[in-house]
């Protein structure tokens, strides 16, 4: 049964669309999992989505009780991560803090991806002046300092974690659409889409159903090793004030705080950014190792 | 007789003519890229806020200083009219008067650049002395512990917040184990002793011979030049491994050992040779990317730079000073891959037609 099973997601003639799309994840799956670093990689963001799903059971004490009595106290038994100027337990902050990190770095992919996806397509399988002004107003992005003009467009918009998603948004769908003009410029003459073309297929049935499904490898793997910075964006935007607001327990706004406190207790500041490296460390890791599983041109 | 004393790479007109119209495409890109700059700048601070004149004179002004700054910026005039006043404005060298120092923006900035040049300067040496070496033995190691060693530490260079490791690096270079000083360019006492000329503290410290002075300022510099030299150094250390690898593989590098060339030389002279060129493009785009990212090392190191100017301009709600520094760490970044990316096609011969 077992061998059965192998056979129909190894074999060289799949029978079904969705058959040809198991043995290709079935592939891609094998090589992630013979990359040590990948699967290190893939339990930490895994940890990552656990923690914040179940940031009530798990975090001892709430993230946002003060208890003025037991302040800046160091690490101990009690608490793992020592306490904060306020008394809170910043182990519980940490916890929390990780629903606020996932939120954001699933929002930015949520509105960056699929912006530059369209751009980028539209682009390529148009060619001519679409494509010129559309990778026009691109490259200019491309060549701005990104986390200056988040830090500026933050500004402009206000302080806030909405507006410091819009704000990484802004700056990171250009690579995103760089990543799939390129794909499509690779697949827009492919004699499947002159068939597709010839049956009836409306521009928009191609670029939706043909095209913009054969850049999404390629797109998960940018996105993924994206990820990292966008958290140090999102932690930086934090720390500066501009990003989310106390008492919200995000990472970078907790280094923030504990920048007074940093040279007798070191803890405060020092926390929350290990949480930020473990996390940025994670996507790292498991975005190296997709692009080496699924990008057929990274291999060797 | 003169025409053989033309310089080589025009022999032909159509040489010369091919050369031409690469000028020119430069020149009309990065035209095209600075004005998108000034588009964005111009959009963040016109358009975006929902009122810009507030957010210039600060929520303190009278009516009459928020009338007079309507007038002024000129917003009842249509928004093409206005940027390109804007575009008139900025070539001109005024980039607006800065609420929370009472001077022009353009002033402040010249003031405050040669701390940030100054720093990141010595970031990306550092980066480059110990990256390059270090890409290059993880390749020639590839797969074995230094290999690993070497990508993991570069990868940390994606994964620690700049900030962070500024506060952690204080505290225990600092505060913990005192071999360097802390915040700020220089100790407090030597403040004023030497005459500003460059602007770089360094070198004005050492030509007046305030040797005392270049002293402090080193102790003071050495630790956030280092922390940016570390972020310069894990990128480059990860692109020139790859570099290497890409070139470790080709045929001529088989040859090479084949013909019993020593395994130093196939590395550091056959292999390395090639990959010089690419390297310029990635420590021009490491150099740019320390002048941003000195924003938040200059931040927790109080470092009266450019980065440390924006952030206390974005808490005192100076959107003039936060759109001109922004305006000019565009520029200079903008400016300095434009540069990189011509040495690259005036150095590698491969790009030549």
């Amino acid at each position: 049964m077992k061998a059965g099973l192998r056979d129909w997601l190894t074999t060289e003639a799949p029978g079904s669309r969705r058959q040809a799309m198991a043995g290709r994840l079935y592939g891609a799956g094998l090589a992630l999992l013979g990359n040590p670093l990948a699967v290190l990689g893939g339990l930490i963001v895994l940890l990552l989505v656990l923690v914040a799903a179940f940031a009530p059971w798990l975090a001892p004490e709430s993230p946002v009780g003060q208890d003025l009595g037991r302040r800046l106290l160091p690490p101990s038994a009690e608490h793992w991560m020592g306490t904060d100027e306020l008394g809170r337990d910043i182990l519980s902050r940490v916890i929390w803090g990780a629903r606020i990190t996932l939120m954001i770095v699933a929002l930015v992919a949520v509105i960056a991806a699929p912006v530059g996806l369209i751009v980028g397509a539209v682009s390529g399988y148009f060619g001519g002046w679409i494509d010129r002004v559309l990778m026009g107003l691109t490259d200019v992005f491309l060549s701005m300092p990104k986390l200056i003009l988040a830090l500026a467009f933050a500004a402009a918009l206000g302080p806030g974690i909405e507006n410091a998603v819009i704000a990484i948004a802004i700056t990171t769908w250009p690579a995103y659409a760089r990543i799939a003009r390129a794909e499509t410029l690779t697949i827009r003459n492919a004699e499947f889409i002159a068939a597709t073309r010839l049956l009836g297929a409306s521009h928009l049935r191609i670029i939706g159903l043909h095209i913009l499904p054969l850049c999404t490898s390629s797109m998960i793997i940018r996105v993924t090793l994206d990820m990292a910075g966008i958290i140090l964006t999102a932690a930086g935007l934090g720390f500066l004030g501009l990003g989310a607001q106390p008492p919200l327990p995000e990472w970078g706004a907790m280094i923030s705080r504990g920048r007074a406190f940093i040279l007798d207790q070191w803890w405060v500041a020092t926390m929350p950014g290990f949480a930020i490296i473990v996390v940025s460390l994670g996507f790292c890791f498991l975005g190296d190792g997709l692009r080496d599983a699924l990008d057929p041109k990274g291999r060797k | 007789m003169a025409a053989s004393f033309s310089p080589a790479p025009f022999r032909s007109r159509a040489a010369l003519v091919q050369a031409a119209k690469g000028v020119a495409e430069f020149v009309a890109i990065t035209a095209v890229t600075f004005l998108g700059l000034l588009a964005l700048t111009f959009f963040i601070g016109r358009v975006v806020p929902i009122d810009p004149v507030l957010a210039v004179v600060g929520d303190r002004a009278t009516p009459e200083q928020y009338e007079a700054a309507r007038v002024a910026m000129g917003l009842d005039r249509p928004l093409l009219v206005q940027f390109a006043s804007y575009v008139w404005d900025v070539l001109r060298g005024d980039l607006g008067m800065s609420v929370s120092t009472n001077k022009p923006v353009a002033e402040d900035l010249l003031r405050v650049f040669p701390a940030t040049l100054e720093m990141a300067t010595i970031g990306i040496v550092i980066g480059v002395a110990l990256g390059v070496p270090m890409g290059v033995i993880a390749a020639a190691r590839q797969g074995i512990w230094v290999d690993q060693t070497i990508r993991v530490l570069a990868l940390t260079g994606y994964s620690v917040p700049a900030f962070w490791l500024g506060l952690v690096g204080l505290a225990v270079f600092y505060a913990g184990l005192g071999w360097v000083s802390g915040p700020g360019r220089m100790g407090i006492f030597y403040d004023g002793i030497v005459a500003p000329w460059s602007g770089l503290l360094l070198l004005d410290a050492a030509l007046a011979g305030e040797w005392e002075v270049f002293r402090s300022a080193v102790s003071h510099i050495v630790l956030p030049a280092a922390i940016l030299g570390f972020f310069a150094l894990a990128y480059i250390a990860r692109m020139t491994r790859s570099f290497m690898l890409d070139q470790l593989s080709q045929e001529f590098v088989t040859t090479a050992r084949v013909k019993g060339v020593p395994e130093w030389r196939v590395i550091w002279v056959h292999a390395f040779r090639p990959i010089r060129v690419q390297l310029i493009t990635v420590i021009g785009l490491s150099y740019a990317g320390l002048l941003e990212g000195s924003v938040m090392i200059e931040t927790v190191f109080s470092w009266p730079g450019i980065g440390n100017y924006l952030t206390t301009a974005l808490f005192n709600a100076d959107m003039n000073a936060v759109l001109g520094a922004t305006l000019v760490i565009g520029a200079v970044f903008i400016g300095i891959n434009r540069i990189s990316d011509v040495l690259y096609r005036v150095l590698d011969p491969r790009s030549r037609s």
